[in-house]
Order: structure tokens, then C-alpha cells, then sequence
């Protein structure tokens, strides 16, 4: 297993098979099958594999613990890259296709509607994780710093949800998945804190507390 | 080696009479089979419910109606397969695969309420109150999307005429069908069914309020509303119930279900206005289905010369 993890055609793999919902888009508007309201359809497309990657980024550390595979950490900055990436696409979708770079109405979409407000955000949240994804930025900042910045992706995701929940009508069955999937996750990291904070506590070494741009 | 010769035909290779007569009754077999086989279909439709519901057929003898609209008419295929009707799902391409086998015959609608007459009447009595009208209409969407069809049906004041309403009517409540074995997916729709919307007497009352029989030449689609809905065109699109199963006459404002779900955002007029915004969107523009840019959303969806005295004095802001 870890030398399936550790090769670098995985990461090859991985990195196609995160276009693939791209692809099917394209292929989707190639076949002119778009649905009748094609707009609508790249957008929610889009929007959804934003949320659905910041689900799998998220996932990342507590599987990498609770499987002991520490490798999986290989994968977790492009997963949450491509997570911008759909996000790029579904915010650029609004711009260009659905408001067509009416700029002054999109602006007050972006203060008057509250779901456009939030999905906003978390956007905007995302593009200083992106810029500072690589090594260099991490030796930059420092571990410690980084990780406090990533954590931004928290909120992303939590705005992600939220943008989602109060867009729809009624059925909010979909916004609800969603949000259970980041609740566990981020339960999970607030219960593994407050579990270290015990074992360090009760080794009597509060402050030896190590932290690498890794374990965010 | 084996050689196998073929056998002379003798006398005794001529078919027997009776097997003949076999042959006979093999084909009367067939038929019995096929009848039973038949037969086992009804059977079990019976038992376990149908197997597939109605297709559209076409409508003869349909007058062209006043009031229509010469823009472009949208697709078939689009009108059929972006649509809502929560009952069968609430993705807008779930109605067009769930709807298939919804059952739509036998139908009768029961007006009644506030009425000296009232009445049930079959969907046979239903298509033949009053001659057919084509009636090609702007249909927009409380979500910002709209669409243009060539409905089939008659003003519902003819409907209204036969039944009577008294003075004590003052709104009209319509009320959609529901079963949940037919409709499984209505249960997590997110809203209170059966589907009930309603119009004040004057607006149920003006012509341009149609009882739908059809859409495109034919009878309704199961997906569109089958057999028989209300489109008013001037109201956003939930306002017109579907697959209707009963009319009642009432004296006070009836509940409406998505103004119960949400109050806030759906109110009981529910008028296309561009200049009333949905708290969550605006309401100025519109995406026509088919084309790429939004266009102006028109006040009472264009329909202002018809339906506008009725709403004189009225603040359009409060009673949205």
C-alpha cells in the first residue's frame, strides 16, 4: 500500500481522475447536453465538485491517522487545489456566462444577497491558500504560521455549506449531506485537540507542542 | 463413420389427421396464452399497481386562442424536461423520469365549496365543456427562468359559470393530487402536500386564467401537470397547480403551500414584478430557456393590460 502511495504515477492518476468531472462537462457540452438551461447546469456542476473537494481535502489528515498512511499527505495540496480550481470555474461561470461581466450587479448581488455574500467569502478565503501552497511559502511563513493560515479552509468550507443551504427552495436534503460530511470532519479535528491536549497535559509538557505544516 | 441416411418418406410420415387438428389448437393455445398473458398484465396491475401511465395524444379540433404571444416558442423537449413538480423530485430533470408511469386515467375533478352546483366532473366531461383554445403563453419562473408554450385549454370562468359560485365566494383554492405510492419523493420535497395554491375571485374569474387540458397539439405530459392544471400567466409559475383534482370556492384567503413553506419569499399574489425582488434574488431579469443572455422581466409578465386594473391601489410591495 505504501509503495502505491509513495509512486509517482499515483499522483498522476490521482491528477486525472480529479479532471475527470471537467472532462464530463465538456463532453456534456460537446453532445449539447447541457440540459435546457445550460448556465445553470455548468454552475451547479461546478459548485458541487468545490464542495466535494473541500470534503476530500478535509478528509485527508483524519483517514491519513486513522489508517496510518501518512503518504496520503502526498495528495492533500492538489486536492485542495482542485478544489479552487472548481471554485475558480464556478465563480468564473457567474461572472462570465451568468451575469456576463455585469460588474455594478454583480457587486450588489454580492452585498444585498446574503448566499452570494458567503459563497463569496469563502472564495476569497481560498486564493491566499492557493498562493501560498507551495514549498517556498511554507519555508516563508514558517510551519507554524502556514498552518494558522490554512486553516482558513475551515470557513471556506463552512461558507461553501452554508452559500449551498440557503440557495435552495426547499429540499435542502443535499446542503444537509454536506454539512454532516464537514461536521464530522471538523468534529474530528476538535476531538483529536482536545485529546492531545489531555495526553500532553498529563506528560506534564504543555508546551512541547510540535507542529508541522503537515499535520494542519 | 457414421452416415446417417435420411429416411424415405412412406405413407406413415403423412401428418395424422388429428395432429392437424393439434395444430389448431396449438394456435388457439397461443391465443389462449397470449389472452392470459393478458389477462396476468391486468391482473397484476390490479394487484401491484399500474405499469405504465398515460402518453400525450393529440387534442383534434383545437381553435386558436386570444391573448397569444408570437415570440419564439420553447422547445418540446425543454418544456418537458426542465420543469418543476416536487411530487417528483425537485431537480428540475426529475419530473420527466419520475412522472412516467403516474396513472391519469380514470380522472374527475370535485369543485365545490361556496357553490349552488356542485359537482365532479370526469376528464371526458372536462375536455369537451367548451371548445379547445391554443393558448400561447410567457411562463416565468419565480427562479428566474422562463418559457413560452403553446398551452391547450379554456378560460376557467366557463368551468366556473356551470357550478355557480354565491356571494360567500370570495377565493378560489385549487388542489393539486397526491399519493405518496405514486409520488415517493414528494415526502422529502420540503413541502407541505397535497400542493394547494389559490387566486382571488377576480382572477380566477379573468380570461386569461386557463384550465389547461394540453400543451404542443396533445393532452398534458404526466412531468407537465397531467391531465388537467391551471396556468396563469401573469403569476410566477407555482402558482399554477397541476394534475388537479379539486376546485373549491371559498370566503377567506386558503393557504398556500409555498406560501406556508416560506411566507417571506412567496407571497399569495406572487405577480411577476421585475420591481419586487425575492429576498434571495432579483427578480428584474430573466434566462428565456434557450437563450444565452438574460432578458428584462416584464411587469405582470406582459400581461399588464389585461390583469392590472385588478391590483389598482394595491401596494405590489407589501402584497407580493
Amino acid at each position: 500500500m505504501n509503495s502505491i502511495l509513495t509512486s509517482k504515477w499515483t499522483k498522476v492518476v490521482v491528477f486525472s481522475l480529479c479532471l475527470v468531472p471537467l472532462g464530463m462537462l465538456v463532453l456534456r457540452a460537446v453532445q449539447g447536453n447541457l440540459t435546457a438551461n445550460p448556465i445553470e447546469f455548468i454552475t451547479h456542476t461546478t459548485g458541487d465538485w468545490t464542495l466535494r473537494f473541500l470534503v476530500i481535502t478535509l478528509a485527508i489528515t483524519p483517514l491519513r491517522k486513522i489508517l496510518r498512511l501518512p503518504q496520503l499527505i502526498r495528495f492533500r495540496r492538489m486536492l485542495g487545489l482542485f478544489a479552487f480550481f472548481y471554485a475558480c470555474l464556478h465563480f468564473s461561470t457567474w461572472i462570465g456566462l451568468d451575469k456576463f461581466f455585469d460588474w455594478r450587479e454583480m457587486w450588489k448581488d454580492v452585498q444585498k444577497r446574503r448566499f452570494i455574500t458567503v459563497g463569496f467569502t469563502g472564495f476569497v478565503l481560498m486564493i491566499p491558500l492557493a498562493i501560498t501552497s507551495t514549498a517556498g511559502w511554507i519555508r516563508r511563513l514558517g510551519g507554524k504560521r502556514w498552518q494558522m493560515l490554512h486553516r482558513a479552509i475551515y470557513f471556506s468550507a463552512i461558507a461553501g455549506v452554508i452559500h449551498y443551504y440557503w440557495l435552495v427552495k426547499s429540499d435542502v436534503r443535499k446542503p444537509l449531506q454536506y454539512a454532516a460530511m464537514v461536521g464530522v470532519l471538523l468534529a474530528w479535528r476538535l476531538g483529536s485537540w482536545i485529546y492531545d491536549r489531555g495526553q500532553r497535559v498529563a506528560a506534564g509538557a504543555p508546551h512541547a507542542e510540535i507542529t508541522t505544516a503537515e499535520s494542519a | 463413420m457414421l452416415v446417417k441416411r435420411s429416411p424415405e418418406l412412406t405413407y406413415r410420415d403423412v401428418t395424422p389427421k388429428g395432429a392437424y387438428a393439434n395444430r389448431r389448437n396449438f394456435l388457439l393455445g397461443l391465443l389462449a396464452t397470449t389472452g392470459a398473458v393478458a389477462g396476468w398484465k391486468k391482473f397484476s396491475y390490479l394487484v401491484s399497481g399500474p405499469g405504465t401511465g398515460s402518453v400525450p395524444v393529440r387534442l383534434n379540433g383545437v381553435v386558436k386562442g386570444p391573448y397569444n404571444t408570437d415570440e419564439k416558442q420553447t422547445s418540446f423537449n425543454d418544456v418537458t424536461h426542465y420543469n418543476n413538480y416536487y411530487e417528483f423530485g425537485t431537480d428540475k430533470g426529475e419530473p420527466a423520469e419520475n412522472a412516467k408511469n403516474f396513472v391519469t386515467t380514470p380522472w374527475s375533478v370535485s369543485v365545490e365549496g361556496e357553490v349552488t352546483k356542485p359537482r365532479k366532473f370526469t376528464m371526458d366531461e372536462i375536455l369537451k365543456l367548451a371548445p379547445l383554445e391554443e393558448r400561447i403563453y410567457r411562463h416565468r419562473c419565480v427562479e428566474g427562468w422562463s418559457i413560452v408554450v403553446p398551452w391547450i385549454g379554456y378560460s376557467l370562468s366557463t368551468l366556473m359559470k356551470l357550478v355557480e359560485p354565491t356571494s360567500k365566494a370570495q377565493f378560489v383554492a385549487f388542489e393539486s393530487f397526491y399519493e405518496p405510492k405514486q409520488m415517493p419523493l414528494g415526502v422529502s420535497a420540503g413541502i407541505e402536500l397535497p400542493y394547494v395554491e389559490g387566486l382571488r375571485m377576480d382572477e380566477a374569474m379573468n380570461p386569461l386564467t386557463l384550465l389547461c387540458v394540453g400543451m404542443y397539439g396533445a393532452t398534458l405530459p404526466n412531468q407537465d401537470g397531467a391531465p388537467v392544471r391551471m396556468v396563469i400567466p401573469w403569476k410566477y409559475g407555482f402558482k399554477s397547480a397541476k394534475s388537479l383534482v379539486k376546485i373549491r370556492f371559498v370566503q377567506n384567503q386558503p393557504p398556500t403551500t409555498w406560501n406556508i413553506a416560506n411566507a417571506h419569499e412567496y407571497g399569495f399574489y406572487s405577480n411577476v414584478n421585475p420591481n419586487v425582488d425575492h429576498p434571495r434574488w432579483s427578480q428584474a431579469k430573466e434566462r428565456r430557456i434557450g437563450e444565452f443572455l438574460r432578458r428584462p422581466t416584464l411587469m405582470f409578465n406582459g400581461y399588464g393590460e389585461q390583469v392590472a386594473s385588478m391590483y389598482n391601489g394595491m401596494d405590489l410591495k407589501k402584497y407580493y
